[in-house]
């Protein structure tokens, strides 16, 4: 930000770009809060959608298991992908290396209905029954692919000899990524954590595929009642997910900050 | 630059190596490291006795660092043995072997204090709370950073920081202590502050040092023998006076601070004299020493260091080795003036002096015709 006024070009480009992008939700938020039931009316403001909406049994159970399934299927995403993150960036030359650093990015590019559909087909053939445990190992398989991406960028500029400082001063290699890795890494980690989560909270293809009767996601749930016809109920519900996930973007990105801002500052004092 | 050696005459002449009883506390038994194609460690064979502070030096690449990889259990020989207290060590993880690393990135934990940094290795020990505290204290007391125990790496300045990996690295009051070019990151004053530190700590807790580095006015001042590496192979293992005074081949005398080299066709002219033809219409140079290993005729190097050579207008002197030529460039270093002299035959040869005088009496200038001069024990004459 140096001052340097912005070009006609530049201003067109930034208000296409976010109009582009906010213009949608922005309908949607205000429609939340219209009286008419008619989703292109407007009827005046009213909040009885979420009134509604809290009263409505059916979707609070759905929220409650996409909860669930987010944080089991998330963390253990994170465990799994930190470990082949790990692997990959450290032990660069055992055999196989190749072929496991193109099969643990394949999810990525593989297309979500294949996903769903093969775990569907294996969950039958081992005899599974579907349901929220299969909904959690689904979006665990796909969503580990997204940490280990994130926590090996991460490993790749961290500095080796740490590692080794730490066994030369007596650490098992165990203790040594206890102690002085994982510690370093935890925000690469985390933030890992916070992608599955995100990943797994708007599955709707995958969980689609793999659920049961009993449990139905937030997603799901969403797209069955959106075929009856729009509900102004699912407006409040978006609109309560945009600030949920708007108020933690925030909060991470000012703590980060904050962070940085403070570390900067002392080590300005150090010298 | 001319290689300071900082000799503190100990009571009794400390040379473990000169001993043929003397046990090491480290051999390299034809050690050979290859990574790929890449031959970094060629069998190498060293000893290394106990209290020495014992410097590799040699240019990037020549396998310094890998060999105290090696001995910090980070990579494990090709081929051949290394035995510490006559143990095989080569199978043994770095975390079992009584051996501490400090590293040239210093690889302070960014996460911990400067009290838990230096309290990690003990902590992995059976030591007692209490004894864990007085020592890290000790430790602290001993690196002078008393009152910084909690501040974080970052909160440090970089000479500051060099000293906490310093502590860290001796708390668990190693056997040997393994440096990895460990002032490469200070400035020229403080380095030279530190080397006599580190110097004083290695005399005070008697480890033995093994240091690497590329700096050889360093590796003179701090250590007690230097290893010259080149491409994987050990050169020459001597003290640095025998290095810099008596250098095995001209690569290491090239190495080791500056040095003049002529090369021409020795002559025997008796038991310990050699005469060194090296242009026509030129005087030989006569020099003396051994003459073992040299026939008549071969080609030789000569070498002169450039403070051993004496640059005057008159040459008036009785010195066996005086030539002709002119100044072609003065380099004006404050204490000391190197003087570039091109002979009548185009060779240059460069001489040092002490600036006894002021610079505006200064006597030779540029294009001044002078007599360059130095004994007949000056130089040496190597054939390799």
């Amino acid at each position: 930000m140096n001052g340097r006024p912005l070009s006609w070009f530049n201003v067109t480009s930034l208000t296409l770009g976010f109009a582009f992008l906010y213009l949608p939700m922005l309908i949607l938020v205000i429609y939340s809060f219209n009286a008419s039931k008619l989703v292109t009316v407007w009827a005046g403001f009213s909040t009885k959608w979420y009134v509604a909406l809290i009263h409505d049994q059916q979707f609070l159970d759905a929220a409650w298991v996409t909860l669930r399934v987010a944080v089991a299927s998330s963390t253990l995403a994170t465990i799994l992908g930190t470990m082949a993150a790990y692997a990959l960036t450290r032990f660069s030359r055992f055999a196989g290396r190749t072929v496991f650093s193109g099969m643990i990015y394949a999810p990525l590019v593989m297309p979500d209905v294949i996903i769903g559909l093969s775990l569907l087909l294996l969950f039958i053939s081992i005899g599974l029954d579907r349901g929220i445990f299969t909904i959690i190992l689904a979006h665990t398989t796909f969503s580990m692919c997204y940490v280990a991406i994130v926590v090996s960028s991460r490993l790749q500029s961290f500095d080796k000899s740490l590692e080794e400082a730490a066994l030369d001063l007596g650490c098992t290699p165990f203790d040594a990524f206890k102690s002085v890795t994982l510690p370093i890494i935890a925000p690469a980690v985390i933030s890992g954590w916070l992608l599955a989560f995100t990943l797994s909270l708007d599955d709707l293809v995958i969980a689609s595929f793999v659920t049961g009767p009993s449990s139905t996601t937030l997603p799901i749930k969403i797209f069955s009642s959106i075929r009856l016809g729009v509900n102004p109920e699912i407006n409040a519900l978006s609109t309560i997910l945009i600030a949920i996930v708007a108020v933690g973007v925030i909060t991470a990105s000012l703590v980060s900050k904050r962070t940085i801002a403070k570390r900067e500052r002392e080590a300005l004092e150090a010298n | 630059m001319k290689p300071i050696m900082a000799e503190t005459k100990p009571a009794s002449v400390f040379a473990p190596w000169l001993d043929a009883d003397a046990k090491p506390i480290i051999s390299f038994e034809n050690v050979t490291k290859k990574f790929g194609d890449f031959t970094a460690v060629n069998t190498l064979n060293l000893k290394i006795y106990e209290r020495e502070f014992f410097a590799l030096l040699g240019s990037s690449g020549c396998g310094k660092t890998t060999l105290l990889r090696m001995l910090a259990g980070f990579e494990t020989p090709t081929s051949g043995f290394i035995l510490v207290d006559g143990q095989h060590i080569n199978d043994i993880p770095p975390n079992k072997r009584a051996i501490n690393m400090m590293f040239q990135s210093y690889a302070l934990f960014p996460h911990l204090s400067v009290w838990d940094n230096i309290a990690f290795g003990l902590r992995r020990t059976d030591m007692e709370k209490d004894a864990i505290g007085d020592r890290v204290t000790e430790m602290l007391r001993l690196t002078q950073l008393d009152g910084f125990s909690h501040r974080k790496p970052h909160q440090l300045s970089g000479g500051q920081r060099q000293r906490v990996a310093l502590a860290r690295s001796l708390a668990k009051a190693p056997r040997i202590l393994l440096l990895d070019e460990p002032l490469a990151a200070l400035d020229k004053k403080l380095r030279q502050e530190t080397q006599f530190e580190l110097m004083d700590i290695q005399e005070k807790t008697g480890t033995t040092f093994v240091i690497v580095t590329h700096d050889q006015e360093e590796a003179m001042t701090v250590a007690s023998r230097v290893a010259v590496m080149n491409k994987g192979n050990l050169l020459q293992v001597a003290t640095p006076g025998e290095i810099y005074e008596a250098p095995n081949s001209v690569y290491v005398a090239d190495f080791i601070g500056e040095v003049n080299i002529i090369e021409g066709e020795a002559k025997l002219e008796g038991p310990d004299k050699i005469a060194i033809t090296y242009a026509e219409n030129m005087p030989p140079i006569i020099s003396v020493g051994k003459t073992e290993g040299i026939s008549e005729g071969q080609k030789v190097s000569f070498i002169v260091r450039p403070e051993k050579v004496r640059v005057s207008l008159t040459g008036d002197d009785d010195r066996a080795n005086k030539v002709k030529g002119t100044v072609m460039d003065i380099a004006y270093l404050g204490s000391i003036s190197t003087y570039h002299v091109r002979l009548d035959n185009g060779q240059m040869l460069s001489a040092q002096m002490t600036n006894t005088q002021r610079i505006e009496h200064r006597e030779i200038t540029w294009d001044d015709q002078v007599w360059l001069s130095w004994s007949d024990e000056a130089g040496l004459v190597l054939t390799q």
